[in-house]
C-alpha cells in the first residue's frame, strides 16, 4: 500500500513538474531560448496569492486568478525588456546570462521585499482528502486538484494549439520562424503569447506546489524549476505530451528516490537522470533531432 | 591514377535522395568546376567529401587511398581542405591567428611548452607567423594581418578563407562559391588568384560556382549535376555547349 | 630596447596590476590601515579571483556556459582539506599546503575530464543545465558522504558516522553534513595572490598558443574549426579540465581559510556558480584582465558601502541584466559602432576598426 501511495504523492508532484515544463517547453520550442527565470515566476505566483489570501483575507480562487494574471504580465514583460532585445544577438549565450540575470533579479527582489523567512503557505484547496481501502490509503486534496489541473490544462493546450489561429502560428514559428515571418505571422506577437500562457502556468503551477508543500520563500521556485526543465529535456523538449510525460516520470523518479534510496539524495537522483537522458537520448522520449546546415 | 576519386556517391535525407551515383575523377593539378541549378546537390557534395555528411554508398579516394566515411579532422589530415558558401571565419581572432589556426597541425609543439614559453615555442611560433604572413601575401592581405577577421570587408573575408584553407597544407581545395557576393572586378581579381594558387601551390582545385564567366574562364573540366545526379562532365567547352545543359541549366 | 609586442605588454600589465595591489594591501596593514573586516576579505578575494579567471577560459575563451565551477571548487576543498587532515601531524605545514594544492587540484582536473567527456558533447543551453545539474550532485554526495581512520586504515559509509565501525583510537574525518572540521588554517592573502598570478600566467600564456588558439576556434566557429583538422573533442576537454583543476585551488584555499568546512548551497551551490558568472561578465567575457578587477571591485564595493549590502545582489542582477543588454543586442551593437569613440575622433584604428560591408 506505501508503494501505491508513493507512486500517487509522485504523479501529483510530477504533475506540478509538467505544467511548468510546459512553459520551458513551449518557449524553448519558439523563442528556441531557456528561459532560466521560468522557476522564479512561480515563486511569484505563490507569494500573490500568500498575500490575498493571508494577507488580505480574499477567496482562493479570486487570488488564483489575480495571481495568474500578475504572472502573465510579468512573464510578458521580462520577454518584452530582457529577451527580445537580445534575439538576434551573435552569441548564443547573451540571451542565456540574460535569463539567469533575471532570475537571480526576480529572487532578490522577493527577498527585499518578504524576507529570507520561509512563510507558512495556507492550501487554496478545500476539498475533503479520499479514504480509500479501510483507511490505508488517503489521496490528499491537492493531490486529486493537482492530478486534475494537470489533465485539464494539458488538454486544453492541445485543443489551443490544433483549432486556433494563434495556436497553428505558434506551431509555424516553432518549424521556421523567417518562413513564419514571409506567410505574414506576427511572430513577436506570437513568442509574447507563448510567453504569456507559460508564465500564467507558471502562477497555477506556484499554487499547487505551494498547497502541497506548504512553504514559501523567495527560493522556492529555483529548483523546482530546474527540475521541470529536466522533465521537459526527458520527455523531449519542445514537444507538449512530452512535458506531460517527462513530469511525471520524473516526479515519480523523485519520490521513490526519497522513500527507497535516500531523501538527501533524491535532487542528485533527479539530475543523475536528466544526465542518463542526455547521453543515451539527447532528444528525449518525444523530441526530433535538429542538425546544423553546413 | 586521378587524385580524386569518387564513385556511385548516394545520400538520401528522410527518403529524398540527395546526391545519387556521383562519380568525378580529378587529375593532379586540374581546375575542376562543379556547377548546377540552386538545390542540385553541390555543397552536398563537398559535406560527402569533407566527412560533414556520411554517404550511403560510394568510395572516395584521395590520391589511392580510401577516405570514405572518416571524420572531417581526418580528412583534412588527409588533404582535402575547403571554404564555405556562407563564410565561415573565426571571427573574434585576428586575420594572422586565423591563418594560424589553419597551420596547427603542421607546426606542433606541447601544451607546456606553450605555457612555460619555452624555446621551442618561440622558435615554432615565429616559423607559424612567417609562414602565416607568407600565405596573407599571397592574398594581398599582409596589411591586415592585426585586424579582427569580422572587420575585413566581404572580399577580403572569401580570401583570408581560402588563405587558412591553403595553410593545413592540402592535396585538394575545395571552394564553395568562392565569387558570390562580388562584383565583376573582385571576380576578375579573384580568377586570378585561384590560378596563381594552382600555379604556385601546384594545388587541385574543385569549385562550386554560378559566375559562369568564371567557370569558363579558368575551369578546365566540368561536371554539371541536376537533381543530385550528373547531367554532363567532360571538357569545359564541350559541357557548356551540351544541349542537355543549356535547356537544363543555362537557357533557364 | 626590442619593442615588447602587445600581447606580451597586455600580460605584464595584468600582472603588474595584481602586484600593485598585493604590495599596496601590505602595506596598508603594516600600517594598521585595514579593519579587521576587510582583512577577513582578503583571501575570499583571491579565491573569487582564481573562480572567476578560471571560469572566464570556459565562457569567454571556449565560449561555452558552465554553471558548475562551484562543484569543482567543492570537489578541490574536500580532497585538498581531506588530504591535509590526514597528514596534519605527518608534515611541514608548508609542504602539506602545496601538496594539498596539487591534490585538489588533480582531483576536480579528475572530475573535470569524467564530467566533461559526456558533456562536452551537448550543445549550449543543455551543457549549462547539466553542469548545473553535475554541480548539485557533487555538493549533494558531500553531504552524505562519512569517511573515518582508525589503525586498520580508511572506512567509508553513505548512512552515518556510526556506521563506519570505527575502533575507539579511530577518528571521523569527513562527516556527512557536518563536514570537515578542523582543517589547518594554512592560507593567507600572500599564498593567495600567489594563486592568482599562477593562475593568470596559465591562462594567459595558453590564451596565446596553438591550444588557446584551437580553443577559441572551436569557440568562434566549431564546423569551420573542424575543417582545418582541429580536434574539437580534446582541445573543449583541455579548456574544461583546466578550468576545473583552477576551480579545485581555489577550493583548497578557501578549506584551509576556515576550520569548518561544510558542503552547503551558499558556498558550494549553483547560486555560488551563477555569482562567479556574474563576476565573468561584468568584467567582460573573454577579458581574463576585466575578470581580476571585477571579482576584486564586486566583492569590496558592498563591503564598503554598508548601506548597499543589503542590496547587493539585486545589484549585480540588474548590473548584468544591462550589461548583456548593452554589449550583445545587436541595436546597442550597432549604435556603439555608429558613436564610438574611435570614429568620433576619425582615429586611425587598428584591430578595433569597423568597415561598413
Amino acid at each position: 500500500m506505501s508503494l501505491l501511495s508513493y507512486l500517487i504523492n509522485g504523479i501529483s508532484l510530477g504533475s506540478v513538474y509538467a505544467i511548468i515544463a510546459l512553459g520551458y517547453t513551449m518557449v524553448y520550442g519558439i523563442a528556441k531560448m531557456l528561459n532560466f527565470a521560468h522557476g522564479d515566476v512561480i515563486m511569484v505566483g505563490g507569494y500573490v496569492v500568500f498575500i490575498m489570501t493571508s494577507g488580505m483575507g480574499l477567496p482562493p480562487v479570486l487570488a488564483v486568478l489575480v495571481s495568474m494574471l500578475v504572472c502573465t504580465v510579468l512573464g510578458m514583460v521580462i520577454e518584452r525588456v530582457a529577451y527580445k532585445p537580445l534575439r538576434m544577438a551573435a552569441s548564443p549565450l547573451a540571451v542565456l546570462i540574460t535569463a539567469i540575470g533575471v532570475s537571480y533579479l526576480l529572487q532578490n527582489l522577493a527577498l527585499l521585499l518578504f524576507g529570507a523567512n520561509t512563510k507558512s503557505f495556507k492550501s487554496v484547496v478545500t476539498i475533503p482528502p479520499l479514504v480509500l481501502a479501510e483507511g490505508q490509503l488517503t489521496i490528499s486534496g491537492e493531490t486529486i486538484v493537482t492530478i486534475i489541473a494537470c489533465i485539464v490544462i494539458m488538454a486544453g493546450l492541445t485543443l489551443f494549439i490544433k483549432k486556433t489561429r494563434a495556436g497553428q502560428a505558434m506551431l509555424a514559428v516553432s518549424e521556421d520562424k523567417g518562413a513564419a515571418q514571409l506567410m505574414g505571422i506576427n511572430v513577436n506577437g506570437t513568442i509574447a503569447l507563448t510567453f504569456a500562457i507559460g508564465s500564467a502556468l507558471a502562477a497555477v503551477a506556484g499554487v499547487l506546489l505551494c498547497s502541497t508543500y506548504p512553504s514559501l520563500s523567495p527560493y522556492t521556485g529555483a529548483m523546482p524549476g530546474i527540475k521541470a526543465f529536466v522533465a521537459a529535456v526527458f520527455g523531449g523538449i519542445g514537444s507538449i505530451p512530452g512535458a506531460m510525460i517527462g513530469g511525471i516520470l520524473l516526479g515519480i523518479i523523485e519520490i521513490l528516490g526519497k522513500a527507497y534510496i535516500s531523501s538527501q539524495m533524491a535532487d542528485a537522483i533527479v539530475f543523475a537522470v536528466l544526465i542518463v537522458v542526455l547521453l543515451v537520448k539527447p532528444t528525449g522520449i518525444l523530441g526530433k533531432e535538429i542538425q546544423e546546415k553546413v | 591514377m586521378a587524385l580524386l576519386d569518387v564513385q556511385n556517391l548516394c545520400i538520401s535525407f528522410g527518403g529524398l535522395r540527395a546526391v545519387d551515383d556521383f562519380e568525378i575523377h580529378i587529375e593532379k593539378g586540374q581546375l575542376y568546376g562543379l556547377i548546377g541549378p540552386n538545390g542540385a546537390g553541390k555543397t552536398t557534395v563537398f559535406n560527402l567529401l569533407t566527412g560533414v555528411y556520411k554517404p550511403n554508398e560510394g568510395i572516395i579516394r584521395l590520391d589511392g587511398t580510401d577516405i570514405t566515411g572518416k571524420k572531417t579532422i581526418e580528412i583534412n589530415k588527409a588533404g582535402i581542405a575547403r571554404t564555405f558558401q556562407n563564410i565561415r571565419l573565426f571571427k573574434g581572432m585576428s586575420v594572422l591567428d586565423n591563418v594560424k589556426v589553419g597551420l596547427h597541425n603542421h607546426y606542433q609543439y606541447s601544451s607546456l611548452a606553450g605555457i612555460f614559453r619555452t624555446p621551442s615555442y618561440r622558435r615554432v611560433e615565429k616559423e607559424m607567423n612567417e609562414r602565416a604572413r607568407e600565405l596573407l601575401e599571397v592574398f594581398d592581405l599582409a596589411g591586415e594581418a592585426d585586424f579582427l577577421a569580422s572587420n575585413l570587408p566581404y572580399g577580403k573575408q572569401r580570401k583570408l578563407e581560402i588563405a587558412r584553407a591553403l595553410a593545413t597544407d592540402p592535396k585538394l581545395l575545395l571552394l564553395d562559391e568562392p565569387a558570390a557576393g562580388m562584383n565583376p572586378n573582385e571576380t576578375r581579381e579573384l580568377m586570378d588568384t585561384i590560378r596563381l594558387i594552382r600555379d604556385r601551390f601546384d594545388m587541385t582545385i574543385l569549385l562550386i560556382e554560378h559566375d559562369m564567366k568564371l567557370v569558363s574562364g579558368i575551369c578546365e573540366a566540368l561536371s554539371v549535376l541536376n537533381f543530385g545526379r550528373i547531367l554532363a562532365q567532360g571538357e569545359t567547352g564541350a559541357v557548356l555547349n551540351d544541349p542537355q545543359v543549356i535547356t537544363a541549366y543555362l537557357g533557364e | 630596447m626590442k619593442k615588447m609586442n602587445p600581447t606580451t605588454k597586455y600580460n605584464m600589465i595584468t600582472y603588474a596590476v595584481v602586484i600593485v595591489a598585493y604590495i599596496l594591501v601590505a602595506a596598508l596593514g603594516a600600517a594598521g590601515h585595514i579593519s579587521s573586516l576587510m582583512e577577513g576579505l582578503l583571501v575570499p578575494l583571491c579565491i573569487y579571483v582564481i573562480l572567476a579567471v578560471s571560469l572566464n577560459l570556459v565562457v569567454g575563451i571556449l565560449g561555452e556556459l558552465s554553471l558548475g565551477h562551484a562543484g569543482f571548487m567543492c570537489v578541490g576543498a574536500f580532497a585538498g582539506s581531506f588530504f591535509s587532515m590526514c597528514t596534519k601531524e605527518a608534515m611541514p605545514g608548508g609542504l602539506r599546503f602545496f601538496l594539498a594544492l596539487v591534490i585538489g587540484a588533480v582531483t576536480a582536473a579528475l572530475f573535470g575530464i569524467l564530467i566533461g567527456i559526456p558533456v562536452l558533447r551537448l550543445r549550449g543551453d543543455y551543457l549549462a543545465i547539466v553542469t548545473l545539474a553535475f554541480g548539485e550532485i557533487i555538493k549533494n554526495l558531500m553531504n552524505v558522504l562519512y569517511i573515518g581512520r582508525d589503525e586498520s586504515g580508511f572506512h567509508f559509509s553513505m548512512k552515518d558516522s556510526v556506521a563506519l565501525g570505527l575502533s575507539p583510537e579511530g577518528k571521523t574525518i569527513l562527516n556527512g553534513p557536518q563536514g570537515i572540521t578542523g582543517t589547518p588554517h594554512d592560507a593567507s592573502f600572500t599564498i593567495g595572490v600567489l594563486l592568482i598570478l599562477l593562475t593568470l600566467f596559465i591562462i594567459l600564456n595558453l590564451i596565446h598558443s596553438r591550444d588557446g588558439r584551437a580553443i577559441m576556434a572551436i569557440r568562434d566557429n566549431l564546423i569551420a574549426a573542424e575543417s582545418v583538422g582541429i580536434h574539437v573533442t580534446r582541445y573543449k576537454l583541455m579548456a574544461f579540465t583546466l578550468s576545473a583543476s583552477l576551480a579545485g585551488v581555489a577550493g583548497v584555499l578557501y578549506a584551509h581559510n576556515l576550520s569548518t568546512l561544510t558542503a552547503l548551497p551558499k558556498n558550494f551551490g549553483y547560486n555560488m556558480s551563477i555569482m562567479i558568472l556574474v563576476f565573468v561578465v561584468l568584467g567582460g567575457i573573454g577579458n581574463i584582465r576585466g575578470s581580476v578587477i571585477s571579482a576584486v571591485v564586486l566583492t569590496l564595493l558592498p563591503e564598503l558601502l554598508r548601506g548597499l549590502s543589503d542590496y547587493r545582489m539585486l545589484i549585480y542582477a540588474v548590473v548584468l541584466i544591462a550589461m548583456m543588454l548593452f554589449n550583445w543586442s545587436p541595436k546597442a551593437v550597432e549604435f556603439r559602432e555608429r558613436y564610438s569613440w574611435k570614429r568620433l575622433l576619425h582615429l586611425p584604428s587598428g584591430s578595433g576598426q569597423s568597415t561598413g560591408k
